[in-house]
C-alpha cells in the first residue's frame, strides 16, 4: 500500500469522502431534504452555501441527500449484477455444453438491446420503487459481468489443477467458489470500480429521464432534472451535481485503473 | 593463435526480482564470467535452469532480455568492446555478426510471412547482400540442412513445415548473413530424440561448412558433447568448469561436473509380474469429439501392483490420450479398463469416489497442478478431508507425516506455490496423490520440465514411495534413460498403437522392431563421436534395405 501513485491517491481521497458523505447524510446536511427553507433559487449565503433550488429547498442538503440515494442505488445494483453475473458465468464455464449455450446465447439477446431501452421500457410498466431500480439495473449489468466472467473462468478452468479438482470427485460448488473464484477475483475486483461508475452513470441518466429515483427523494440525476431550466437565467444550481458525478467517476476510475495495473503486471504484481 | 573472435572478461548480469510480498530489488544472476571463442569453434554452455547460460548467450549480443542489464565486464567481439559501442554499432552487430537461433522456432517465426521473406530479412536488411543473393544464399543453405525440396521450401508459410525442419530453417536464417558467431539458444530441446538426431547432424555440419564459430547453449551434456569443441559448465551465474569437450565428458574435475556426468545411474531391479494385476487396459479405441480418426488403437496393457510400467512414445504416439481414458476424462469407443478387480466406468461422472481415491495422477507441469492461491498445506490436506473426512490436528499431524516423506518438512506447510522450485513443487504434487492413499499413480512426464539433476531426485522418491506404500505407478515419459531407471515392464507406443509391450529386461533387449531400435538409438549417449555413429548406421542400413 506504500507506492500508491498520485492519481490513485487524489481518486482514493474523493472516492472516501463521497461515501463518507453519503453514509452520514443525515448528521452532514443542515436542512431536512425535502424542508422548503428559502426562495426559488436564492445565490448562495452563509445559510445556504450552495443556494436553494427551484422550490426553494437548500441544495447542500439536496445534494448530500441526492449522494446517498445514488451511491447507495449504484451500489447494491453493482453487488447485484457482481453476484449474479460472476456465478452464472462461472457456473456456464464449468458445466459448458448446453448449459453454457443457453446462458450465454440469453446474455446475447438481452445484450443486443441497448440497456437503457430495455430499463425505459420495464421501468415504464412497473411502478418505480428504489427496490425495483436496483433489480433492473443490476441484472441489465449482470449480462457484461457474466461475460467477463465467464472468459476468465474458461481460461482457468483448463488448468491441471482443475482437472486435478474434477480427478478428484469435487463438486461444481468446490470448483467454483475454492478452485475458480480466487484466480478470478483480480480481474473481477477490477471490472468492479468501472462497473460502480457505469451504475452511477445510469442511475443518473433515468432520474434525469424522469423514470429513475422519483420526489421528493434527492438523487443527483434528478437534481439536474429539476434545476435544468435554471441555466437559461444564469442559475447555476443543475452544474453541481454534474460536477459531482463527474468528480465521483473519475476518482473512482483512477483506483480502478491502478487496481487494474497492479493485478494485470506480470512481475508479481497479483496477491 | 589468432585474436579471439568474442572474448567476454568479467560479464557481471543483474535483474530485478519481484518476490511475492516483498519489495522489488535488484540481484546478480552472473557473477563475473570470462572466457573465450576462436573464430570457427563451438563453445558449449552448459546449467541448469537459472544457470545464466541463455543470459550470457544474449549478453554477446549486448542484449538484455526482459528487465536484464548488464552491469559490468566487457564483450569484445571482432576486437571492439561491444557494450561500449554506440546503438547504431549494435544495429549492425545483430543480425549482421552476430545471429542468434532460439528454442522454439514455431514460437520465432512470424506465421503470417512466408519462410523465404523471413530468412533473407536480416542479410538484406544488413545490405550484406543483395535479395536475390540472400535467396540464392537461402536455397543453398536449404540444402545443405537437408531439407526437402530446397528450392521451395522457401515459399511454405512456417505451418506447413515440421518442427524439425522449421528448426532448420531457423539456423538457415541465422546463417544467411554470413555470420561469424551463431548463439543456438536450446536449438534441439523442444524436439523429439528421433527428429533431434536429423536437426544436430544438420547444425554440426552447417558449421563445420560455413566456418562459423558458435555458442551453443543446453542443459544436455550429452548433446553438447556431439556438438562442441570446448564446454563452459555454469551454475548459479557462475563458472564450474571450463575444458574441452574431451575433458568435461571423460575427465571431469569438479564434483558438480561429475553429477552431472553420472545422471541417470539409478538402479532397479526389475520385479516379476504378479498373477492379478491392478489395472488392465483391455482393447482401448479412442478419438476425440469432432475427429474422425482415433487417437488410440486397441491398446492393451497390464500394470501388477507395487510395480511400474513406462509408456514411451514420441509426441503424439497416444500415450497421453491413454491416461486420460483410464481417468476417465476421455470415454473410449471400445474397450474397458478393468482397475482392482472391478470394470470402470467409462466416464469420471459414473465413477465412485473410491475408484477416484484409488487412481491419483501427477501432471507434468507442476505449477499448473497447484492452485496458485491455496497453501501447500491446503492443496495436500483436501484429499485427506474429502476422502477421510480427516479434520483438524489429525488432518495437520498427517500432513507433516506426508510433507516428511516427501523430504520437505512442516515448514512448507504454509507456503503458496509461487514460493517454491521446481522440483519442490512437483513434491508437493506427489504428496498430494500419496495423501489420497491409492492403489496407482498416473505419472505423466513428471520430469521432463525439471533439470537433470533435480529430475533424478524426484525419481528417486518415487521409487522409494513405491517401496514404502506399495503403490503401483503408470509413468508416461520421451525420455528413455527414465524408463530404464524406473520400470518394471514397457510399454512403446507409435500412432496411437502398442508396437511392443513385455518386461523391461526383454523390450529393451534385441531383436528390436524399425521402430524400437529407431527410438533407442536416437537417445543421446554421452560419449565422442556417437552422433556420427548413429548416422553411419542409419545410412549402412538404408543401403541395406
Amino acid at each position: 500500500m506504500k507506492n500508491i501513485p498520485i492519481s490513485a491517491l487524489i481518486g482514493l481521497g474523493f472516492t472516501v469522502l463521497y461515501f463518507f458523505v453519503a453514509v452520514f447524510a443525515p448528521l452532514l446536511a443542515p436542512y431536512g431534504m425535502a424542508e422548503i427553507v428559502g426562495d426559488v433559487w436564492e445565490p448562495s449565503s452563509s445559510e445556504h452555501w450552495l443556494g436553494t433550488d427551484n422550490i426553494g429547498r437548500d441544495l447542500l442538503s439536496r445534494m448530500i441527500y441526492g449522494g446517498r440515494t445514488t451511491i447507495f442505488v449504484a451500489t447494491a445494483a453493482t453487488i447485484l449484477s457482481f453476484v449474479t453475473g460472476s456465478v452464472l458465468g462461472f457456473l456456464a464455464a464449468v458445466l459448458g455444453g448446453w448449459a453454457d449455450q443457453v446462458l450465454s446465447r440469453g446474455v446475447d439477446l438481452v445484450m443486443s438491446i441497448p440497456s437503457l431501452i430495455t430499463a425505459l421500457v420495464v421501468l415504464a410498466m412497473v411502478p418505480v420503487t428504489i427496490p425495483v431500480l436496483i433489480i433492473v439495473m443490476g441484472l441489465l449489468d449482470a449480462t457484461r459481468v457474466y461475460r467477463l466472467a465467464r472468459a476468465v473462468a474458461v481460461d482457468i478452468e483448463v488448468m491441471d489443477y482443475v482437472e486435478a479438482a474434477k480427478l478428484r470427485g469435487e463438486g461444481h460448488v468446490w470448483i467454483i467458489f475454492r478452485e475458480i473464484l480466487p484466480n478470478a477475483l483480480s480481474p473481477l475486483v477490477a471490472e468492479l470500480g468501472l462497473r460502480f461508475i457505469f451504475m452511477v452513470l445510469f442511475v443518473s441518466t433515468l432520474s434525469f429521464l424522469g423514470l429513475g429515483v422519483q420526489p421528493p427523494l434527492a438523487d443527483w440525476g434528478g437534481i439536474v432534472k429539476e434545476n435544468k431550466d435554471g441555466i437559461v437565467y444564469g442559475i447555476g444550481a443543475a452544474l453541481y451535481p454534474a460536477v459531482a458525478i463527474a468528480t465521483l467517476a473519475i476518482s473512482v476510475n483512477l483506483v480502478a485503473d491502478w487496481v487494474l495495473n497492479r493485478t494485470t503486471s506480470l512481475k508479481g504484481g497479483r496477491g | 593463435m589468432s585474436d579471439p573472435l568474442l572474448k567476454v572478461r568479467d560479464l557481471k548480469i543483474g535483474a530485478t526480482v519481484y518476490p511475492p510480498g516483498e519489495k522489488p530489488h535488484d540481484i546478480e544472476i552472473v557473477h563475473g564470467v570470462s572466457f573465450d571463442l576462436q573464430p570457427g569453434k563451438v563453445l558449449g554452455l552448459i546449467g541448469e535452469s537459472g544457470a545464466g547460460k541463455s543470459t550470457i548467450g544474449l549478453a554477446s549480443m549486448a542484449y538484455g532480455r526482459g528487465g536484464v542489464k548488464i552491469t559490468g565486464g566487457e564483450v569484445w567481439v571482432n576486437g571492439r568492446d561491444i557494450l561500449k559501442t554506440s546503438l547504431k554499432d549494435i544495429r549492425a552487430l545483430r543480425g549482421g555478426e552476430v545471429t542468434y537461433v532460439s528454442q522454439s522456432a514455431a514460437a520465432s517465426f512470424n506465421p503470417a510471412k512466408k519462410i523465404m521473406d523471413q530468412v533473407v530479412e536480416a542479410a538484406v536488411e544488413q545490405k550484406k547482400f543483395s535479395r536475390k543473393q540472400a535467396e540464392a544464399r537461402a536455397r543453398e543453405l536449404f540444402a545443405k540442412l537437408g531439407l526437402p525440396d530446397p528450392d521451395n521450401i522457401g515459399d511454405r508459410y512456417p505451418h506447413q513445415v515440421s518442427g524439425g525442419q522449421l528448426q532448420r530453417c531457423m539456423t538457415a536464417l541465422a546463417l544467411c548473413p554470413e555470420p561469424d558467431l551463431v548463439v543456438f539458444d536450446e536449438p534441439t530441446t523442444a524436439l523429439d530424440v528421433t527428429t533431434q538426431i536429423d536437426v544436430l547432424m544438420a547444425i554440426k555440419e552447417a558449421i563445420r561448412d560455413t566456418g562459423v564459430a558458435a555458442l551453443y547453449i543446453t542443459h544436455d551434456l550429452a548433446v553438447v558433447a556431439q556438438v562442441s569443441d570446448e564446454i563452459m559448465v555454469l551454475r548459479m551465474g557462475d563458472m564450474v568448469e571450463f575444458g574441452s569437450t574431451d575433458q568435461i565428458i571423460n575427465n571431469p574435475q569438479k564434483e558438480y561436473t561429475q553429477a552431472l556426468v553420472s545422471v541417470r545411474s539409478i538402479d532397479h531391479e526389475e520385479k516379476q509380474p504378479t498373477p492379478e494385476p491392478v489395472l488392465s487396459v483391455q482393447g482401448i479405441t479412442a478419438r476425440y469429439k469432432g475427429l474422425n480418426f482415433d487417437v488410440l488403437h486397441n491398446v492393451n496393457v497390464d500394470l501388477h501392483p507395487g510395480q511400474t510400467l513406462a509408456v514411451v512414445g514420441e509426441s503424439g504416439s497416444g500415450k497421453s490420450t491413454l491416461a486420460r481414458v483410464i481417468t476417465g476424462l476421455l470415454p473410449p469407443r471400445d474397450g474397458d479398463i478393468v482397475f482392482a478387480g472391478r470394470t470402470l466406468s467409462p466416464s469420471l461422472a459414473g465413477r465412485t469416489r473410491e475408484d477416484l481415491r484409488e487412481l491419483q495422477m501427477i501432471y507434468q507441469m507442476a505449477d499448473v497442478a497447484m492452485n496458485p492461491r491455496q497453501t501447500v498445506g491446503t492443496i495436500i490436506g483436501r484429499p485427506l478431508e474429502f476422502y477421510f473426512n480427516m479434520r483438524g490436528a489429525e488432518k495437520r499431524k498427517r500432513i507433516v507425516e506426508l510433507l516428511d516423506e516427501i523430504e520437505l518438512g512442516e515448514k512448507f506447510m504454509d507456503r503458496y506455490p509461487a514460493e517454491l522450485s521446481g522440483g519442490q513443487k512437483q513434491r508437493v504434487c506427489i504428496a498430494r496423490s500419496l495423501a489420497a492413499k491409492p492403489k496407482m499413480i498416473i505419472c505423466d512426464e513428471v520430469t521432463s520440465a525439471l533439470d537433470p539433476l533435480v529430475a533424478d531426485g524426484i525419481l528417486k522418491l518415487l521409487l522409494d514411495l513405491q517401496k514404502i506404500e506399495d503403490v503401483a505407478y503408470l509413468f508416461i515419459t520421451h525420455d528413455l534413460a527414465t524408463v530404464r531407471a524406473i520400470s518394471d515392464s514397457i510399454a512403446v507406443m507409435y500412432q496411437g498403437r502398442v508396437v511392443r509391450y513385455g518386461p523391461k529386461s526383454q523390450v529393451l533387449s534385441p531383436p528390436f522392431d524399425d521402430y524400437t531400435d529407431l527410438l533407442l538409438s536416437s537417445v543421446p549417449e554421452m560419449h565422442l563421436g556417437w552422433l556420427e555413429e548413429v548416422v553411419a548406421h542409419r545410412k549402412m542400413e538404408s543401403a541395406g534395405n
